[in-house]
């Protein structure tokens, strides 16, 4: 079973992640969370394989969840794939920095984002 | 439409909403100067837009908005002043946003590539890229690493405003950080403008989360201290002054002032206090002998002011302490929301859960007992409750389920109702199985209120198909057992094809209750008071007997009466004629399940710590636990609901006049 979390503030985006994740096969969850914050709460409840964050959120922001996880001996072999837009290039760079397994740009195709998630989860 | 894309245009209006609102906000503050804020929120709303157009391939949207975000980025950037011109040329492209998300609605789009060629005329006229200094030097990289490039800029920006940086460490509580926080940064915002907050798990206590929160602020480090308690410590900008120039120490200490302690040890200090009140009735009845011997002379009337003093603080001590084990039942709520969406996942059937009051607070030890039955009432819903989608489709129901959690207060107890959508309890399949375990006879009349009763039986699951969560044999009579040990109870209501609820009332703090002691033959039990309505006392030859069964006439109404020596078989003192002494009846219940308890004598009114009975006693029926009544005299506390359940049982058939 492959827990995965995925911190995203838009709704929407949030969802249509959710459906092209779960198109992967029975095997993999999804766990949303809306906020840095939600995330934050709910990493020590499940065992995840993966973290798929967006950079631009409120309260704390992608960059600074990546190296709250990366720094945490618990979380930091959780690999982290970020989904950011092309202008946010500098803040990429930076996550990747940190540890940052990947990253995808917004918009993306869906079989793009699943090769993404599968690469990250074989490696 | 597809309800994804329903989920996106409903998303896009709020974010293009949000968009107007920030811009008025801007219009209203524009002569005293802007909230970075609420520009960077701008910036965000407008970026998410661009993102999700972006997803659902809508290209004139998504250009749009991009050009516009790029217009906002200058300006939180600080490359182009915000003017009321400015303002205005935003507000017009909003509309024009909203033109082209009701195009994209109907499935048109439309080109814009006309506005596109505005913006950028626009935004190059502004546009006065400034240099960027180098923050290197000035600010430890550590910290620069970690910030997103406009919480580098806004750093930027307020030290060449002269402004000092200052950082705060907070060490929380994981469960309910988000709360100090909230609470911290409202503080930092009135004395300055916040930057980043940094979380960190670096030598930190197990179930604790730091944060560094990152500010900037005119203020003298000083003058910080009256505001946060502590000297923040100053990393750059405005030179600190010499006055206070050492090294401030103070970023070792934290600004969290909260302590985590064992629920033990406050166990231990109610227990303390439960002495405390044994010793005050002690002085209470020398008091009264003292008062019956010396009459009401001074020094009577102030050792009788002395000990209502006592009992008073006593009560705010008992009180500070029960609030002390208080938490919001929004914690379990979070983890309800995660089974409910793994579960419902699983079994292939979209479930939506709304929840209500989550900052409704109880007992930490009674949240903690009702997380199984709620994780089980809900998984009941979805397996039970909910329909498939396609037959929710075919009843004209949203194909996505929903599910109502919701907290309240009322008194001293605390209700949580569980709501499905679903189908209903099936009344019929309830009949046929209380006919096969012979519970009920045929062609006996029962209604529904009875029969969803049944539900609460041990061994009682009528689903067909075992799903691999509910319906192993755990049921609702396990539920009911769980609530009713904390001193709760279930109710359910339900109608076919809309709706089924589950309603759990459960006492706020379980620590200490006040009880009726009461003698029924030789022994003393505790009653909770909150499950008595009132006592009465009552002549023999008042109590009538139907086909054996004792009933009182209470005003007008039959009330069953059982008396408690019965149920627990101790045998009273009977009367050489058969009839028992007993003479006062305890009420308990209401409505419908109103029953009477007799008993021998009433002792009186006591404040106890109810004990579980714990190990081999555990599944003794009838009892909620044992209480201490002075030192090393323990008294059973008597389960008053599983005895009414009994009385109405054995009393079936009969009342119903």
């Amino acid at each position: 079973m492959k827990n995965i979390l995925v911190v995203e503030d838009s709704e929407s985006t949030r969802s249509m992640m959710r459906t092209i994740i779960e198109d992967l096969g029975e095997e993999y969850h999804v766990f949303e969370a809306g906020t840095g914050f939600e995330a934050l709460k709910m990493l020590p409840t499940e065992g995840f394989s993966l973290i798929i964050t967006d950079i631009n959120m409120p309260d704390i922001n992608g960059i600074e969840l990546i190296n709250f996880a990366k720094t945490t001996p618990q979380y930091k072999d959780i690999p982290i794939i970020i989904v950011s837009t092309e202008r946010s290039e500098e803040d990429k760079k930076r996550g990747l920095a940190l540890g940052a397994e990947a990253y995808i740009t917004k918009p993306f195709r869906p079989e793009d984002f699943q090769e993404k998630i599968r690469l990250v989860l074989n490696s | 439409m597809s309800s994804s894309k329903k989920e996106f245009i409903s998303e896009a209006e709020e974010l293009l909403g949000e968009a107007e609102e920030h811009l008025l906000e801007l219009q209203d503050s524009a002569a005293t100067g802007f909230n970075p804020d609420t520009v960077n929120a701008l910036f965000r709303s407008m970026h998410t837009l661009k993102g999700i157009s972006g997803l659902f391939g809508l290209e004139g949207l998504k250009d749009l908005s991009h050009a516009i975000e790029e217009i906002l980025d200058s300006l939180r950037l600080g490359n182009i002043e915000v003017t009321d011109n400015v303002i205005g040329f935003l507000f017009k492209n909003i509309d024009i946003l909203r033109e082209l998300l009701k195009k994209a609605e109907q499935g048109n789009d439309f080109d814009v590539t006309p506005y596109l060629k505005d913006i950028e005329v626009f935004g190059q006229r502004r546009s006065s890229r400034q240099k960027q200094e180098s923050l290197s030097g000035i600010i430890d990289e550590a910290i620069i690493s970690v910030l997103s490039s406009y919480e580098e800029q806004r750093l930027r920006a307020n030290i060449k405003k002269n402004r000092a940086i200052f950082i705060i460490n907070a060490v929380l509580s994981l469960e309910d950080f988000d709360k100090a926080l909230a609470e911290l940064t409202e503080k930092i915002k009135k004395e300055g403008e916040l930057i980043s907050i940094l979380p960190t798990s670096e030598d930190m206590p197990p179930d604790s989360i730091g944060f560094k929160l990152l500010f900037a602020s005119d203020k003298r480090p000083d003058s910080l201290k009256t505001a946060f308690g502590i000297v923040p410590e100053q990393i750059a900008g405005r030179r600190a002054e010499k006055t206070s120039a050492r090294k401030p120490q103070a970023s070792l200490k934290s600004i969290s002032t909260t302590v985590r302690v064992d629920i033990e040890k406050l166990d231990r200090i109610l227990n303390t206090i439960g002495e405390l009140a044994l010793i005050r009735g002690t002085i209470k009845r020398i008091e009264d002998e003292f008062s019956g011997i010396h009459g009401h002379s001074e020094l009577v009337f102030d050792m009788h002011r002395a000990s209502q003093d006592i009992e008073r603080r006593l009560g705010e001590l008992q009180q500070q302490v029960l609030e002390i084990r208080m938490v919001p039942i929004g914690q379990i709520f979070l983890r309800l929301a995660q089974i409910v969406k793994r579960y419902s996942q699983e079994i292939g059937k979209p479930v939506n859960l709304t929840v209500f009051g989550e900052e409704t607070e109880l007992d930490k030890f009674i949240a903690e007992e009702i997380v199984d039955p709620l994780m089980h009432i809900v998984r009941n819903a979805i397996d039970h409750g909910i329909e498939d989608p396609e037959e929710r489709k075919r009843r004209g129901k949203p194909e996505k389920g929903t599910i109502k959690v919701k907290a309240f207060q009322r008194g001293s107890n605390v209700i949580v109702e569980i709501e499905d959508d679903g189908r209903g309890i099936d009344m019929e399949m309830i009949r046929r199985k209380a006919l096969e375990k012979g519970i009920i006879t045929a062609g006996k009349k029962i209604d529904d209120t009875e029969l969803t009763g049944f539900i609460f039986r041990a061994g009682f699951s009528t689903k067909e198909t075992v799903t691999e969560v509910s319906g192993r044999g755990v049921g609702m009579d396990v539920v009911k057992d769980r609530i009713s040990s904390i001193g709760g109870f279930v109710d359910v209501k339900t109608e076919k094809d809309i709706f089924t609820r589950v309603s759990l009332t459960i006492p706020i703090t379980l620590a200490i209750i006040k009880s009726l002691l009461v003698r029924v033959g030789i022994n003393t039990f505790a009653l909770p008071l909150s499950s008595i309505s009132e006592t009465l006392i009552v002549s023999r030859d008042a109590l009538q007997s139907i086909e054996g069964k004792k009933v009182y006439n209470l005003r007008g109404e039959m009330l069953p009466v059982m008396p408690v020596s019965e149920f627990f078989e101790t045998g009273s003192h009977t009367h050489k004629n058969g009839y028992n002494e007993s003479r006062y009846i305890v009420v308990s219940g209401y409505g419908e399940r109103r029953v009477g308890l007799l008993v021998d004598e009433l002792i009186g009114g006591q404040e106890i710590v109810i004990k579980s009975l714990g190990g081999y006693f555990e599944g003794l029926k009838g009892f909620a636990g044992v209480t201490e009544i002075g030192r090393h005299n323990v008294i059973l506390v008597i389960d008053v609901e599983t005895l009414t359940e009994e009385i109405l049982l054995r009393h079936k058939g009969l009342v119903h006049v």
